[in-house]
């Protein structure tokens, strides 16, 4: 009976293995953590080096950014303004039609209409960002010097509307889930009581999904920050510390990229720059994305 | 000898115009979202297409827009992407697996969660820092594809462990009690039925999580990809020629829209 046998002999072996096995699923999971751990402590410790040799009241609240040529002066200012802008004008444009869009599928159309048309918004969503950078480029910005002749071919206000475009579909998805998951019965005692479907969406759905459709917006946000290519493309080279939407400007993102297309020696000032705008960009980042966990782990509505 | 005043059903008439205007407005926005879907594509295929032919997939790149070609870069992005999904699908995939069956409900196992979502929302920018200070330049790696695609797999592991927990967690309990009253072990039930009946959720997971490498720009270029390769070795040190960077070194003009087009379809998929 050697089947017998071998079930025997194989137990022990078994659980041997059995732990080998969840060794290895550990340290997978424990890749992650390290992956933080690696961020957070290059991203300080190279900081640190930098704060040595630029005081941090300067980086923070300089106003002109010149890490290259000199006479070099480190203020972060125009980056973060350059960002903020862009953020700004994509958050302006995506929210309002985003959360339209977001009602529209789950209040109004059909179940046939909103199986076509939420892909074809996640494709949206997919497209990589080189190529809205390049829509930026040959589309939007020849569109928009038809009505203003004074834009310059870099500029904030074009990559602001595709950054809009581009988080559109995430805050429409996003949303919709959170709108859909509030149960019907609520739709109904509204409607029961004479409510127009109007009144029954900006008065019971929309806030009682909130917290979802807050976070959409959040995260929404926290992508469009972090965006590179779309906004390296469209907004030039150019820290500008300017209200106008028509000039070229420079982002934080933008900025990595032309530190790292250059070759950069290690060690020098501008190597450093490197990861003192990468440690903002991922302090602000972080900070927005806990917040958003934080609204729907706090204001989330339960419903059975 | 109506049962409401006049007032009043002005009134509703006026909120019943509200409403019907107000869907008509959601309506409207989706569609012009949906509109300018088409215009981008078509866009970028209209001046991508006529660039499209066999000699521009097979040639180098080239000074010359006639001779210029995406081979290199065509074949650097596959080589990329297979290396990604080699080391990302394994690991990610443990994680998930450790996660739902293994790890003990704790402050640990949540941390760990809580850290996944945060890593997730990183901009890729910073793990192309990252990349470039531990992988380049720390574990001296050079500016290769092994570096590209480590940092690569790094981006994309918190979207695959997500995307696989939420699969495995749809795995019915009974299926797992089954197993284990017939005296299978943790790991055998997790192999022979946990795995294979979250197996097609996981593969989306996957396959989205792999398009968005492909379609990522930000980290490659922070590792260096830029390296002008005329011809190209099948060893490791060569070849991240991904089509995006020539955007960036301003390459002559529509060869690139070509691929962007190519990607949108690599992602329907």
């Amino acid at each position: 009976m050697p089947k017998k046998a071998s079930s025997t002999i194989s137990k022990s072996g078994r659980l041997f293995g059995e732990s080998c096995i969840v060794l290895w699923l550990g340290a997978c999971a424990a890749i992650s953590l390290l992956t933080t751990a690696a961020i957070i402590g290059l991203l300080l410790k190279e900081s640190f080096t930098f704060f040595e040799n630029v005081s941090p009241l300067e980086f923070f609240f300089g106003t002109s950014w010149v890490p290259i040529l000199q006479p070099s002066s480190y203020g972060v200012l125009p980056l973060l303004w350059g960002t903020l802008q862009v953020t700004i004008g994509a958050a302006i444009i995506a929210i309002p039609l985003g959360l339209a869009c977001a009602i529209y599928l789950s209040e109004y159309a059909s179940p046939r209409m909103r199986s076509y048309v939420k892909p074809i918004l996640e494709l949206l969503a997919g497209i990589p960002t080189v190529v809205y950078g390049y829509f930026a480029l040959t589309f939007v910005t020849p569109l928009l010097r038809l009505f203003f002749p004074q834009v310059q071919v870099f500029n904030a206000l074009s990559a602001a509307i595709v950054v809009g475009i581009m988080i559109l579909p995430m805050i429409a998805t996003l949303s919709d889930n959170a709108l859909r998951a509030v149960p019907d019965s609520l739709r109904q005692g509204a409607y029961a009581l004479g409510a127009t479907s109007f009144e029954v969406t900006t008065k019971v759905v929309v806030p009682a999904g909130l917290s979802g459709v807050m976070a959409s917006f959040l995260l929404a946000i926290s992508r469009a920050i972090g965006e590179t290519m779309a906004v390296t493309i469209a907004a030039g080279q150019t820290p500008n510390l300017t209200l106008s939407m028509f000039e070229s400007i420079q982002t934080m993102t933008a900025y990595i990229v032309q530190v790292s297309l250059g070759d950069t020696p290690t060690g020098g000032i501008a190597y450093q720059t490197l990861f003192a705008v990468g440690a903002l960009l991922f302090a602000i980042t972080l900070i927005i994305n806990i917040f958003s966990q934080w609204i729907l782990g706090r204001y989330r509505e339960v419903y059975d | 000898m109506s049962l409401i005043s006049e007032t009043d059903r002005k009134k509703l008439n006026r909120r019943k115009r509200k409403a019907v205007i107000f869907s008509r407005f959601c309506a409207a926005v989706t569609w012009s979202s949906v509109l300018l879907l088409a215009v981008l594509l078509y866009q970028v295929a209209a001046d991508g297409i006529a660039w499209l032919d066999w000699q521009f997939l097979s040639s180098f790149p080239s000074r010359f827009p006639e001779r210029a070609g995406i081979k290199s870069a065509v074949v650097g992005t596959l080589w990329l992407i297979s290396l990604v999904a080699l080391i990302s699908i394994p690991i990610g995939v443990s994680s998930a697996l450790y996660l739902e069956e293994f790890a003990k409900p704790g402050k640990l196992n949540k941390f760990i969660e809580v850290n996944i979502s945060n890593l997730a929302g990183v901009p890729s920018i910073v793990y192309g820092i990252l990349g470039l200070a531990f992988f380049v330049r720390f574990f001296a790696l050079e500016r290769s594809l092994l570096s590209g695609a480590l940092t690569m797999s790094l981006l994309i592991l918190p979207v695959i462990i997500i995307a696989s927990r939420e699969a495995i967690r749809t795995v019915p309990m009974s299926i797992r009690y089954a197993a284990f009253s017939l005296g299978a072990t943790r790991w055998q039930t997790t192999w022979a039925h946990v795995l294979p009946a979250s197996f097609p959720g996981i593969m989306t997971g996957v396959i989205l999580a792999l398009s968005r490498a492909i379609g990522e720009t930000a980290p490659l270029i922070m590792i260096g990809a830029l390296t002008f390769v005329a011809f190209f070795r099948l060893v490791q040190w060569i070849l991240l020629l991904l089509y995006p960077f020539r955007f960036i070194t301003g390459f002559p003009g529509p060869r690139r829209n070509f691929m962007s087009w190519l990607r949108p379809g690599y992602l329907y998929f």
